[in-house]
């Protein structure tokens, strides 16, 4: 075996350099040029019938190539399901990421956190159209007085009830959160295979309309830090509330306390329940149930006769990323994209509920089916809080639990809030 | 499997405690090389691979230096160095990077550049141990592997002798049935498992007549349909295993106990048990691992961990706190605990097999 020694030595020599040279990686995703020509990469969400989607943004973006010569927009659908890892994914390889992404409203403040999206105050000021954005939409592309991105559209919860039912049963829809539950008690007493009111443990937006209601909140802010509130008194009142509705007299906790948003509303629309929170995006998957024909939508109630409570306003946003060499052309496509006409389109083709007050009204006008819902968010929906740590708090799931919790009677509402607060506290003080 | 090599001059193991001081003199030798390379999907290496070529090379070695002296030391090394390289790249490398990522602040923001990296010690460490859930899930988790374990080997035992004795027939059913449980892939078994178990579509409720029975709710009954599931998933390795051991037991020696008398359970501990005894203890350490590391079943079937998390175990637990919120160094230290966990427990499950008196 006369193989030298000196072969072994590079080996070696390549494995100790191997070893030792990796820390862990970290990339910089700042951007260094400016072109004005070249490919545009853009991610949107692949929806389940995602073909109306596409036709609105072909054109879109064939009305941009026509005006920005040499630029190339290539459009990529991607899952919902994988958007977390494709979007870290992109934030860690500038190289391969996209130029515009599409991302849902709640992780505005942790993309922002994770350096990757870039700052578009000055150009969303300066665009005629964003006048008009409500609000609530204004606030979910805002951290810490920045925009960082365009709203798409939004997307509003308000009472689904089967009109059958009620017609049956003499009842009218409730107009205020406690003849909600009592309503829902009166069902499932008269039929008892329904549910009243179907409810989740894990339905944390569909129970964040009772703490809102009572006048609730989900943290406050003061001085750039967040603190938690769902162990005040009337964030308690809401809870307390919310659960009231687990049991054997509307929503028996054995089935409903580990249902999320989707559960119910199946459970809606297959007719198992008489009412059920559902999202103007629900509406076709109640029309493919045996629910069909046989259901209204009305507001939410709030706790006052006649108001309507605070709804989460959830939805999504278009932003540029900080990494892209194509700024000026990327916040302009963001613009075309997220524009008026777009989103008129896009509500003509999918029903997504328009940013902008006014179009939005046009909508309703068309379409009265979205009415409650726009009466919803004119009455003011509401955010969670725009910290880096709602991404955290939402993954742990920190409000499921609570929920849960006293659901399932391991805890009273006392006990349980003051938990889920000490957790979302340890999360706003970890991310700053 | 079933052609084990055999060789001579084999302990006298499988005589201790026999009923049949005859039979146990002629005894052959324990398939002793048995299960080093066991097709398991887990991919674990083997545990017990080094020792045998260390020691071939340690003959070549010798002889090498023996002609050429100076050189001699390295040529196994040289020869081992692809291997190394390999083990380097693969195994040694990811467990290096888990260790330090542990000690780091490392989140999404460190990974993307909005912040930098700071080095925080054992701070995630100390972090995980007073949280007084982590403590929970890993006594949860160390439980409930224990039952996954005890159950898979018992059931897959049983019908492995129960395929040594049946014919053809019922045997290829039943190792259909097995195969087939074992081809499912763990996300659509959990789902189906979820399905039949169902309080309101679920035929298992229907034909016990539970009514709408919540299995998912309660915390043992939860972790009582999941163990099931794993189980399921899991025993078809065992069976499979151990009655390929099983067919390469000397037809004579179960001859000769059957003559003299032995009950099916007395075969079972004296003769057929001692002689498996390699292939149990390789069959052992893969379902802690993988019991210990279950991750898909928790987390489809009782919706990620549970009413309030009552169902959490260790892995989905590091999932849920820590990668989906893309807290890396706490993840990572979560890691590092499992992986100690497990080195132990296979540590000290060699060490009582050594010291029964089979060499590895």
């Amino acid at each position: 075996m006369k193989l030298p020694a000196r072969l072994v030595a590079p080996v070696a020599a390549a494995l100790v350099i191997a070893a030792t040279a990796c820390a862990p990686q970290t990339s910089d995703t700042g951007a260094t040029r400016d072109e004005k020509a070249g490919t545009l990469r853009v991610w949107l969400f692949q929806e389940v019938a995602n073909k109306p989607k596409e036709r609105v943004v072909d054109a879109a973006v064939a009305a941009f190539e026509k005006r920005h010569e040499g630029a190339d927009v290539q459009v990529e659908y991607i899952p919902v399901d994988a958007r977390a890892q494709r979007v870290k994914a992109a934030f860690n390889d500038p190289a391969s990421a996209p130029d515009v992404i599409e991302y849902g409203n709640t992780d505005t403040a942790g993309y922002v956190e994770d350096g990757g999206l870039a700052d578009i105050s000055a150009e969303f000021g300066a665009w005629a159209d964003a006048r008009d954005t409500d609000p609530t939409a204004r606030a979910s592309v805002t951290v810490d007085g920045k925009v960082y991105g365009a709203p798409l559209f939004v997307g509003v919860r308000a009472l689904y009830y089967r009109t059958d039912v009620f017609r049956e049963l003499g009842l009218e829809p409730p107009g205020t959160q406690a003849e909600l539950i009592a309503t829902a008690k009166k069902i499932r007493k008269a039929r008892p295979e329904l549910y009243g009111l179907a409810v989740g443990g894990a339905y944390t937006y569909g129970a964040l309309p009772f703490l809102w209601a009572h006048g609730g909140e989900l943290a406050t802010r003061s001085g750039g830090s967040y603190t938690s509130a769902v162990d005040g008194p009337a964030a308690r009142r809401g809870i307390a509330a919310y659960t009231s509705l687990f049991g054997d007299d509307n929503c028996p906790a054995a089935t409903c306390a580990s249902m999320g948003g989707n559960a119910t509303v199946t459970a809606f629309a297959s007719g198992k329940a008489a009412m059920a929170i559902g999202g103007d995006f629900s509406h076709a998957a109640v029309e493919a149930g045996a629910a069909k024909g046989k259901y209204a939508v009305v507001p939410l109630p709030g706790v006052a006769a006649g108001s309507i409570a605070p709804a989460f306003a959830g939805g999504n946003n278009l932003g540029v990323l900080r990494s892209s060499s194509h700024r000026t052309l990327a916040v302009d496509l963001v613009k075309s994209l997220a524009g008026k006409d777009a989103q008129r389109a896009l509500f003509d083709a999918m029903g997504f509920l328009p940013t902008y007050t006014d179009v939005r009204a046009e909508a309703a006008r068309k379409q009265p089916f979205v009415k409650p819902f726009i009466d919803t968010l004119a009455a003011g929906a509401k955010f969670v809080p725009a910290s880096p740590a709602w991404g955290r708090i939402d993954a742990s799931l920190v409000l499921p639990t609570m929920f849960q919790e006293v659901v399932s009677g391991r805890k009273d509402v006392a006990a349980a809030s003051r938990d889920a607060a000490g957790k979302m506290n340890a999360a706003f003080s970890s991310a700053g | 499997m079933t052609h084990q090599p055999t060789a001579p001059g084999a302990s006298a193991a499988p005589g201790r405690g026999a009923a049949h001081p005859g039979a146990s003199a002629a005894v052959p030798p324990a398939p002793r090389e048995a299960p080093g390379a066991l097709p398991g999907p887990g991919g674990t290496a083997p545990p017990k691979r080094p020792p045998v070529p260390r020691g071939r090379e340690r003959r070549g070695a010798r002889r090498g230096g023996a002609r050429a002296p100076g050189h001699g030391g390295w040529t196994p090394w040289l020869y081992l160095a692809p291997a190394l390289a390999v083990l380097g790249a693969l195994l040694v490398y990811p467990v290096y990077q888990l260790g330090l990522i542990s000690l780091l602040e490392y989140t999404q923001a460190q990974v993307s550049g909005g912040r930098p990296t700071s080095f925080q010690g054992l701070g995630n460490y100390a972090a995980l141990f007073r949280d007084p859930q982590f403590r929970q899930v890993l006594l949860a988790t160390v439980v409930f592997a224990a039952a996954c374990v005890v159950t898979t080997l018992a059931v897959g035992c049983a019908l492995a002798v129960l395929l040594t004795r049946v014919r053809a027939v019922p045997r290829l059913a039943l190792m259909l049935a097995a195969l087939g449980a074992w081809a499912t892939p763990a996300v659509t078994g959990s789902t189906v498992w979820v399905f039949l178990f169902d309080p309101d579509f679920g035929p298992v409720n229907r034909v016990l007549g539970l009514g709408d029975f919540s299995w998912t709710y309660g915390r043992y009954s939860a972790f009582a349909l999941v163990l099931s599931e794993v189980v399921w998933c899991s025993f078809p390795f065992v069976m499979v295993t151990v009655y390929a051991g099983i067919r390469a037991v000397p037809a004579e020696l179960l001859e000769a106990a059957a003559l003299d008398g032995a009950s099916t359970w007395r075969t079972w501990r004296s003769v057929t048990a001692p002689l498996l005894r390699p292939i149990l203890l390789v069959v052992t350490i893969q379902s802690v691992i993988w019991d210990f590391k279950v991750f898909t079943q928790i987390y489809v079937m009782t919706g990620g961990g549970g009413i309030a998390g009552q169902n959490l175990v260790l892995n989905v637990y590091a999932y849920q706190k820590a990668f989906a919120s893309s807290q890396y160094s706490l993840g990572s230290a979560i890691g590092v605990v499992m992986l100690l966990i497990l080195l132990a427990v296979t540590l000290v499950h060699l060490r009582l097999v050594r010291r029964q008196g089979e060499e590895l």
